[in-house]
């Protein structure tokens, strides 16, 4: 099975990207002429310094802010509150991401949630269609996805915390430690493996992003949130260039291991 | 926790990745290259052509029908087809344009539809894989038809769009122009329509200048709607001929022109004086439609798909009109496009669905509901059957601009169709750029142009 859909795919891909090919009739040998492509061609080219863009949003956001909200809540962990803050932060995953971005396209047009709010605080100079501007539809789309991760990281690194030994809290503190060099001296160091986790997924989810650009902005405007998979997408189905789309899979998959084979091995845990 | 040291971890990896790689190699070299020349396929002309051999028959027989959701035309019409027919049924698939779009080469030729909804047919006539159509227009007449109906659908040999063989045929046509509110218009004190480009633009000033968004248009997304205000203005600076060459691909065609330059101008001449709504590079198609019906602006630049829905949901309240000329009493043009249906190279029954479209455009009544129900103008002979429409509602507006367009030869297909890939990757990036400042008319038309020598090249 795994070599039926995972393995032969990927294969036929390496295969297609060296050919110059409609997806239905005769196709030429073209050598590597498409990866020169990825790597000359702005409009292929762009779209991987997007996704890197994207990183920021969809992985250090979630990390840090999980962090905190992860260690402000572990004295309360057993408490009611904590429970429904759990819950709340965990939704986002439950939904359907092409639900989530289509509420996000509501939120954020000209006359949505966000806008009305920033009226009646009284920044409506500030306000516009935030998917629509060049200037703000890469970030905007970054928010959707942080509140998308954000829920997961925070869970996990709770479920770290809650197997750090009590014991060790209590030592620190009679060895007169504050909260701040709690955090640095005993969460931090423990959650290792789960910071590790959190930041390979999301870099992996900003790296792969498809689904909630697709749904928001379709890379627009003027390609502004271009990110790799839809170029994909659109290179394989509109401009019919299966073989210009698989080199660019290829890259993509290439650079994501390039990025987190060095994560997983900074954030193992060594003796 | 702990991990195995380094060196003898490295070479399993590395092994591992030669494994890999071999593996890979093997299998490449051992595949042959993707694809198959479709030169084995037919590509002459099919069926009789004696129209009496055209026919359904009279066993039971199921069509298999691959229509875009969202519009109850085709539905209506081969429900009707049922009724008068009843030994066929339709087995109908669903989707949206887009989805259609990009699917289209598959399906035509790996689950092959007795009928499909198309999108521009160049690229699919190259891959051969839709029927020549030409024994049965033969058969049926079509030829005597007025040319342009059908000339969209004619691909010649070498790819060029217009003339030739035909491919598809249509279940109507379609014609764009400006749809108006008309309460709004009253507010402002326009009465009619404006005759001339000058008094289109004082019209808009004057919306402007009383708080009244002059245009909604989508522009969001992958959609560059602002194509439609672009190419009304193409066709009032310059010549309907010279645009349709452009898309039909005729060697040498340029988009790059002193008069299209011109329009490009003047419509960044409309979006930086306002006249736009501010908001547009974020609507889709729907948030245009919701902000018109809900009377957000005086005018939205769309096309006579929307007559019926319009009449509905606005009734009394909105109104139409073709783009006016730059001169007074000048020729005018517009964008007008069969809604194109063709059957599959490798359709089970041809013939009956030749037959469907030939009766859509002859039967009485499937031609009243493809006025009815359609909003647009069937297709067929000119003096063909045409059912009463109630005076001064939008559809008898479209219907009426539709004879003007015919008498001043003012039909354009969409510049859009010119190739499959040139509205989503090249006219919908640029106009969004040139909303927001950041791309110039001369730049627009130049990037199309290279984009468009590009795409045909492949």
């Amino acid at each position: 099975m795994y070599a039926i859909f995972v393995l032969r795919p990927m294969i036929v891909s390496v295969q297609y990207s060296f050919y110059k090919w409609n997806g239905i009739g005769a196709s030429t040998w073209v050598g590597f002429d498409n990866y020169l492509r990825v790597f000359t061609d702005p409009d292929l080219l762009g779209p991987i310094g997007n996704a890197f863009k994207l990183i920021v949003f969809f992985s250090f956001v979630p990390v840090v802010l999980g962090l905190a909200i992860a260690a402000t809540t572990r004295q309360i962990a057993e408490s009611r509150l904590a429970s429904v803050a759990r819950t709340v932060l965990f939704l986002p995953q439950v939904i359907p991401l092409v639900a989530a971005g289509i509420i996000w396209t509501w939120l954020l047009s000209s006359t949505g949630l966000v806008n009305q709010v920033m009226d009646a605080v009284g920044l409506n100079s500030l306000t516009r269609a935030w998917l629509g501007d060049f200037s703000t539809a890469l970030p905007a789309v970054g928010v959707i996805g942080a509140w998308v991760l954000l829920g997961l990281c925070t869970l996990l690194l709770l479920a770290g915390i809650s197997h750090i030994d009590p014991a060790l809290y209590e030592a620190a503190r009679l060895d007169g430690a504050g909260p701040w060099r709690e955090f640095l001296s005993i969460t931090l160091p423990s959650l290792r493996q789960e910071i590790g986790v959190c930041v390979t997924v999301t870099v992996i989810a900003a790296l792969a992003s498809f689904d909630i650009v697709y749904i928001s902005t379709q890379g627009g405007p003027g390609n502004s949130s271009m990110v790799p998979g839809l170029e994909i997408y659109y290179q394989a189905f509109t401009e019919r260039q299966v073989g210009a789309a698989s080199a660019l899979g290829v890259v993509l998959m290439l650079l994501v291991l390039l990025v987190v084979l060095p994560i997983q091995w900074v954030t193992k845990e060594r003796d | 926790m702990s991990h195995h040291s380094s060196p003898a971890r490295a070479a399993r990896l590395w092994s591992t990745v030669a494994a890999a790689a071999l593996v890979g190699g093997t299998v490449i070299s051992g595949c042959s290259a993707p694809g198959a020349d479709p030169a084995a396929a037919p590509t002459a002309a099919a069926g009789p052509t004696q129209a009496s051999e055209v026919t359904c028959g009279t066993d039971p027989v199921t069509m298999k029908g691959y229509f875009e959701t969202g519009f109850p035309l085709p539905k209506n019409l081969t429900d009707e087809f049922t009724k008068q027919f009843p030994n066929v049924k339709w087995d109908v698939r669903e989707d949206q344009f887009a989805v259609i779009t990009q699917n289209a080469p598959r399906v035509l030729s790996d689950d092959p539809p007795d009928l499909m909804r198309l999108p521009q047919v160049s690229e699919l006539v190259k891959d051969k894989l839709l029927l020549n159509l030409d024994n049965y227009a033969k058969a049926f007449g079509w030829d005597a038809w007025p040319a342009s109906q059908l000339a969209q659908m004619r691909v010649s040999a070498d790819g060029t769009r217009g003339t030739g063989p035909l491919y598809a045929n249509g279940l109507n046509f379609s014609l764009t122009g400006l749809f108006y509110n008309k309460e709004l218009a009253a507010k402002i004190g326009m009465t009619s329509a404006p005759t001339t480009l000058a008094e289109l633009d004082a019209v808009l000033a004057k919306a402007k200048a009383a708080g009244i968004t002059p245009i909604d248009q989508f522009n969001g997304g992958a959609t560059g709607g602002l194509a439609f205000p672009l190419q009304n203005l193409m066709a009032a600076y310059g010549e309907t001929g010279a645009i349709n060459d452009w898309i039909f691909q005729k060697p040498g065609a340029t988009i790059d022109t002193p008069s299209n330059l011109k329009a490009a101008q003047h419509l960044q001449k409309w979006i930086t004086k306002g006249y736009f709504a501010d908001d547009i590079n974020s609507q889709d198609y729907a948030a245009m439609m919701s902000a018109f019906i809900g009377g957000k602006a005086l005018f939205i630049f769309d096309g006579d798909w929307e007559s019926g829905n319009l009449d509905k949901q606005m009734a009394g309240k909105a109104g139409f009109f073709l783009m006016p000329p730059s001169q007074a009493g000048g020729k005018q043009g517009a964008m007008s496009a069969p809604l194109t249906y063709g059957i599959s190279a490798k359709s089970a029954h041809p013939d009956c669905a030749a037959f469907f479209l030939n009766w859509v455009a002859t039967n009485q009544t499937a031609r009243e509901i493809t006025v009815s129900v359609g909003g647009s103008h069937p297709m067929g002979p000119s003096d063909a059957y045409m059912p009463a429409v109630k005076a001064g509602t939008v559809t008898a507006a479209t219907l009426e601009a539709g004879a003007k367009v015919g008498k001043d030869n003012g039909a354009m297909d969409f510049i859009a169709n010119a190739t499959g890939a040139i509205y989503a990757k090249s006219w919908t990036p640029n106009l969004q750029k040139l909303v927001a400042s950041k791309q110039t008319p001369e730049g627009m038309l130049t990037s199309v142009q290279k984009d468009y020598e590009a795409q045909i090249a492949k």
